[in-house]
């Protein structure tokens, strides 16, 4: 008798076992995938509901994350500003005052028949003299000088404007005898994308550093709300949930908190668009020229929006991993 | 069902709380585990769920060498267990529904079938009529049975509670001791601590007693069920 109660005992156990097992993979994907949903609808719920505190660290998030972008926006900006300037410098190459105008028209066609060269103007020494009385005021002066002192210009405008290519050109144009000096108005320049190359990596490093604030906010953020939800957690543990389930609420809390401060990052750049736009353009107008301000982009938008929530999320790991495990029931 | 074999367990800086145990329970047996106060049960438990590891000897589940189990597979194992706490470790900011069907969850069931195991397990325990409450407003003797609710909705094999009686009174009590033999008629096994000698001894079942770490009665007691 007792023995036939131990036979129905282990069939029933038996059955439920199957039955367990019966959960087909598809419908186990299924279910976690419901699980997913429901955390993130689930944690989401729960950072809306005390929204006081998380505007707080969204707006944490969003100021160290617009930071940076600002930086880097602005010296996108410069260097765009730059380049336009770019397009009008030319090469001033001074000519011996005897070099006479057929050998200045060999040596323009010489010239406008190498690759690295778009154009070539030559400016003789009369054409020269007249410019220079019409616009400086000396004319008086000069007219008296029975001689012209100018010397006649070759204009080249370059076809390239990096230092790669400028560099032997301007030896080059050094080199032929008749030449007196070359003026090249591209060290102010250079040395300008000489600075802006700095702050840019300067700003990837302040990027980089505030990237590691982010996170370590959501971090400790995540702490307070694991030791919040300990009993909630040690119940958990006891009735079978893996540490996956368990951190799951955590690392989507994480995520939120970083696609939401990337999200107002966003909107405060957008912002600050709008409100430069109008004078960048007032000012662009005075210099003769078509400036419009670079901005995020649609692409610039998603970025932010995905850096950010990894980062949320990565703080939340490093906070999952280092204090939820500890947390076992006994 | 659970195999005690010259288990020992020294806490960090204390001293021995077990001292070389062994007994067995077989499958579908209901035995109480009774002793003073600081005599070992919650420990001897707390082997079985895990939630300790014995200093030396070996405990067995379900054939299952404990020492061998690893990180990973501890919360698969524990899905097998059911427990019950004499504080019942409700969660008060869930519905008493939602507290029962933790372990469901936990263990991706589909909602539907989940919600079907909760009304059975939460029928059984007779609180169908409170599902949607918070369980902070029931009373000591409802909490406990939404704690066994919580135990049972996956039908384990085993169920171990720890002082289940501890905070009711004497008629609550023997109500929550008539579930729990409920639920051994169907086939679970189940080991009880218990400090309510009185209660217990009104029941037909083995007792196992410790004291001072050592258990005194009961390790060699075939039990009822088996005879
Ligand atoms: N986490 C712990 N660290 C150190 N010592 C512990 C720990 N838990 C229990 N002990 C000690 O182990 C011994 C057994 O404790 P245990 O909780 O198992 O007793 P118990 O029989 O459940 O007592 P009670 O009836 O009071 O619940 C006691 O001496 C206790 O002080
Ligand atoms: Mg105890």
């Amino acid at each position: 008798m007792a023995s036939g109660k131990h036979r129905d005992n282990i069939k029933q156990q038996s059955k439920a076992a199957a039955k367990k097992s019966g959960n087909s993979i598809a419908s186990r994907i299924s279910n976690s995938f419901r699980n997913h949903q429901q955390v993130a609808v689930d944690s989401l719920d729960r950072l809306l509901a005390s929204i006081s505190g998380t505007l707080m660290i969204w707006i944490m998030i969003a100021i160290a994350m617009a930071l940076p972008l600002f930086l880097l926006l602005f010296l996108q900006n410069l260097q765009q500003f730059g380049s336009d300037l770019d397009e009008a410098s030319q090469i001033s190459v001074f000519m011996n005052t005897t070099t006479e105008m057929p050998r200045l028209e060999q040596l323009r066609d010489e010239l406008l028949g190498r690759s690295e060269i778009q154009n070539v103007e030559i400016i003789s020494a009369e054409t020269a003299l007249q410019e220079f009385q019409a616009s400086s005021g000396f004319g008086d002066i000069l007219s008296g000088l029975d001689e012209n002192p100018l010397p006649p210009v070759l204009l080249v405008t370059p076809l390239a404007q990096d230092a790669a290519v400028l560099q032997p050109l301007l030896a080059s144009l050094q080199d032929y005898p008749e030449v007196d000096e070359v003026q090249f108005d591209l060290d102010w320049l250079q040395r300008l994308y000489g600075i802006l190359n700095l702050a840019q990596r300067l700003t990837y490093m302040i990027g980089l550093l505030l990237a590691l604030g982010v996170a370590l906010v959501v971090g400790n953020t995540i702490k307070l709300a694991i030791e919040n939800r300990r009993d909630e957690i040690v119940v958990v543990k006891l009735v079978g949930g893996t540490d996956a389930y368990v951190s799951r609420p955590f690392l989507y809390t994480g995520l939120w908190y970083g696609a939401g401060g990337g999200l107002i990052a966003c909107v405060l750049i957008l912002l600050a668009q709008l409100i430069l736009q109008g004078p960048v353009s007032r000012l662009a107008g005075l210099y003769e020229g078509e400036f419009a301000l670079v901005g995020l982009g649609i692409s610039g938008f998603f970025m932010v929006l995905l850096l950010s929530a990894m980062l949320g999320w990565f703080g939340a790991w490093l906070s999952v991993l280092r204090h939820l495990r500890a947390i076992e029931p006994g | 069902m659970i195999k005690f074999d010259a288990v020992s367990k020294r806490y960090p800086g204390g001293q021995e709380a077990l001292s070389q145990i062994s007994f067995q329970l077989a499958q579908g047996e209901l035995a109480f585990l009774t002793g003073h106060s600081g005599a070992g049960k919650s420990t001897l438990l707390k082997l079985i769920m895990l939630m300790e590891r014995a200093s030396s000897g070996q405990v067995f589940v379900n054939g299952q060498n404990l020492n061998r189990l690893s990180r990973r597979q501890l919360p698969f194992f524990r899905r097998n267990i059911g427990l019950v706490f004499q504080d019942h470790q409700l969660l008060f900011d869930r519905s008493v529904f939602e507290n029962v069907a933790l372990p469901l969850q936990v263990a991706g069931y589909d909602s539907r079938d989940a919600a079907r195991r909760v009304r059975a397990a939460l029928d059984k325990v007779g609180l169908l009529q409170k599902e949607n409450q918070n369980p902070i407003r029931l009373s000591g003797g409802e909490q406990q049975r939404v704690g066994i609710a919580r135990a049972v909705v996956n039908k384990p094999a085993l169920l171990l509670a720890d002082e289940p009686t501890g905070n009711l009174d004497p008629q609550l009590s023997a109500e929550i001791m008539r579930l729990f033999e409920e639920f051994n008629r169907v086939g679970v096994s189940m080991l009880i601590a218990s400090h309510d000698l009185s209660l217990i001894a009104s029941l037909e079942h083995r007792i196992l007693s410790l004291e001072k770490g050592r258990m005194i009665r009961g390790a060699t007691e075939t039990s009822a069920g088996d005879l």
